[in-house]
């Protein structure tokens, strides 16, 4: 066998995880957290927003992680994770000094270059954050080549809005907006209350030059798609993810295929244009 | 190629074994087992199922003595090439602790080089299907690779049809085309015959070796002959050029409901069929401590295939039946460029319930039964 110890050689198989050490834990809302990890070869991990890791716990399994962090800062990989299985419920028992093994980046990443000069609304609700938070960061970075940035963002209540810190940081500045809505509150709640929908809705972009990124469930990407539709935002203008079954994350086990389609290999991000029928067909 | 076909007699074949042997090759081949023509190691000419065939159709697979001696007077069997190439079950790394982490080890690469004796027409496109999965996407699968390099291949062209072969509606046979090192025609009876064919040098070279005669104008026409009887004697037919949008034009049909009523998702197709390359992962845990994961080949019929975190995608059979063929005749179309099938028919035959999927194919076209489509 080729041993490929944990900090010697890198492997050049896609199937074999890279050993990555745990730095930092955030716990971020009830079952959520998140991890900062670093590489044990120290080298940087280079990927782009939307992208995907395979993150194994020693002993437990293996699953499909959004990025979640800055692609800028490519000496810390971030993951969050919510606890809904049993791998990830093992996960959230590791703390900072735990090793846990990576493959990736995996999937096509979210468009940037071919969107600028666009107003960019962000469509997402509950931890659909994670996966467009490393999004959000790079056009931050790029702020000049952006027009209006508009972040819409609905939770089911007020202790399950993620990255409050960062939202907080977004909300002040002066040249992004932030629409944060909770579906229930504690009465005196001073914010939001209401739908995604209804946030969508009190967005001022120039919805004719609007480019859409919304990460939600399939279920409710239709209403937003809809929602933003009746607003003038092409279908062509709204990029979506979806999410499958994955075991390999190289196009090559089959698990994650919707008709034509692998999500890991041709999505997790998708125009939604192009995936629309696949919405449409139950059990598809 | 401009080498001229030979002839050769079973002492030609015999050395052409023993050639492949000798040059290094794992020859494996056609052999009796369990009431089944299966692919395993030939060692000799007498390893070869001499006087048998097959009868096959919707669910049913018998062997039967022939009136002759042919040694490749059989359609296919239950199994396809893929199972040397990419493997049923394959360990991908195994993982010891060690401290707060771990040590991942992968297995040296094979160094077994196959040699394919008989190969059918039908065989070779299956195999350049899996070579443009495995080889010619983004991701290159090193297991399927190792193997796949330098494998020499020894087509057949095929002198019997099956009860369920349809390569004439797929373009696939029964005339082997492309992709093999040498193809051969078998003339059985007396005398016991084989014409020859070099597609590579290398195939050319390992025939210069071998005890045989030059072939004359009349080998060649008897050799068109066999083909084209095999050609006029498919067992089934299925209407190929519009199914692509067929099928995803239909995926409310009817139809799904009446296959599922009798398919048991029971994945024998999918482990049959030639060119069905899921796998799934599985990691165990050993009480050394120590975690291996292996891949195996996996089933889209089983419900566990699709499941996400609360279930499922796609729960009944007839969602996971319609993934299945619409994966195989069209959405593949759209993947990798050519359609998932190559008329073996080796879904129909070991189907339990015998569903076919000319039959399929026709009633959602809405064809006439019994209109020269589907079971005989």
């Amino acid at each position: 066998m080729d041993v490929i110890a944990a900090n010697v050689v890198a492997t050049t198989d896609p199937m074999v995880p890279m050993p990555f050490r745990i730095t930092r834990v955030i716990r971020e809302i009830p079952g959520v957290y998140t991890w900062h990890l670093k590489p044990l070869d120290g080298k940087p991990f280079h990927y782009r927003p939307g992208q995907f890791n395979m993150v194994y716990q020693f002993g437990v399994g293996e699953i499909p992680v959004s990025i979640s962090g800055d692609s800028r800062e490519p000496d810390t990989l971030v993951h969050t994770i919510r606890a809904v299985g049993p791998v990830t419920n093992a996960m959230q028992e590791l703390h900072a000094g735990a090793v846990v093994g990576i493959r990736g980046p995996f999937g096509r990443p979210w468009p940037i270059d071919e969107v600028v000069g666009s107003d960019i609304v962000f469509v997402t609700s509950t931890i659909g954050l994670a996966p467009l938070r490393g999004l959000i960061y790079e056009v931050l970075h790029r702020r000049q080549d952006f027009g209006k940035v508009i972040i819409c963002y609905g939770t089911r209540g007020v202790d399950d809005i993620m990255y409050e810190q960062d939202l907080h940081r977004w909300r002040a500045r002066f040249d992004t907006n932030v629409h944060l809505t909770v579906h229930s509150a504690p009465s005196g709640y001073r914010g939001r209350v209401g739908s995604v929908n209804a946030a969508i809705r009190a967005a001022r972009p120039d919805w004719s030059a609007t480019t859409a990124f919304v990460c939600r469930s399939e279920a409710l990407t239709r209403q937003a798609v809809d929602t933003l539709g009746e607003l003038g935002v092409t279908k062509d203008r709204v990029w979506v993810t979806l999410e499958r079954n994955m075991q390999c994350a190289i196009g090559l086990c089959g698990h994650c295929q919707i008709g034509t389609t692998f999500v890991c290999k041709d999505g997790p991000v998708y125009r939604y244009d192009q995936i629309e029928h696949l919405y449409s067909v139950r059990e598809f | 190629m401009s080498h001229q076909p030979v002839v050769v007699g079973r002492d030609g074949l015999a050395a052409l074994i023993a050639a492949l042997h000798s040059d290094g090759f794992r020859v494996l081949g056609p052999t009796v087992r369990d009431d089944a023509i299966v692919y395993d190691d030939v060692v000799t000419v007498d390893d070869l199922p001499a006087g048998w065939t097959d009868e096959q159709d919707g669910g049913r697979y018998r062997l039967k003595r022939r009136a002759d001696n042919a040694l490749f007077g059989y359609a296919v069997g239950p199994h396809a090439w893929k199972r040397f190439l990419h493997q049923p079950l394959l360990r991908l790394w195994r993982a010891e602790p060690d401290g707060t982490g771990m040590q991942v080890a992968t297995d040296a690469k094979p160094t077994e080089r196959f040699a394919f004796l008989a190969v059918r027409s039908c065989e070779l496109h299956a195999i350049a299907i899996q070579d443009r999965v495995f080889l010619q996407g983004p991701y290159v699968d090193p297991h399927y690779q190792a193997r796949r390099d330098g494998a020499f291949i020894v087509a057949v062209n095929c002198g019997e049809a099956g009860g369920t072969c349809f390569c004439v509606s797929m373009n696939t046979g029964p005339k082997a085309a492309t992709g093999y090192d040498l193809a051969l025609t078998e003339f059985p009876g007396e005398p016991h015959e084989f014409l020859l064919e070099a597609g590579t040098e290398r195939g050319a070279a390992l025939l210069a070796r071998l005890p045989q005669r030059p072939s004359t104008p009349a080998d060649a026409e008897r050799a068109d002959a066999v083909v084209a009887k095999t050609a006029g004697n498919m067992g089934r037919h299925m209407r190929s050029d519009d199914v692509p949008d067929l099928l995803l034009d239909n995926l409310e049909h009817k139809r799904w409901d009446d296959v599922a009523a009798r398919c048991l998702s029971c994945g024998n197709c999918t482990q049959v069929c030639p060119t069905c390359f899921c796998t799934a992962v599985t990691d165990a845990n050993d009480l050394s401590g120590a975690t291996e994961r292996t891949r195996r080949w996996d089933s889209c019929f089983s419900q566990n295939f699709s499941y996400i975190h609360g279930g499922a995608v796609r729960p009944s059979p007839r969602s996971r039946y319609r993934q299945w063929m619409t994966h195989k005749l069209a959405s593949w179309v759209e993947q990798f460029g050519t359609s998932g099938c190559v008329g073996c028919g080796r879904c129909i035959t070991w189907c339990p319930v015998g569903i076919d999927i000319t039959e399929e194919v026709s009633a959602i076209r809405g064809d006439a039964p019994g209109g020269g489509h589907g079971r005989a």
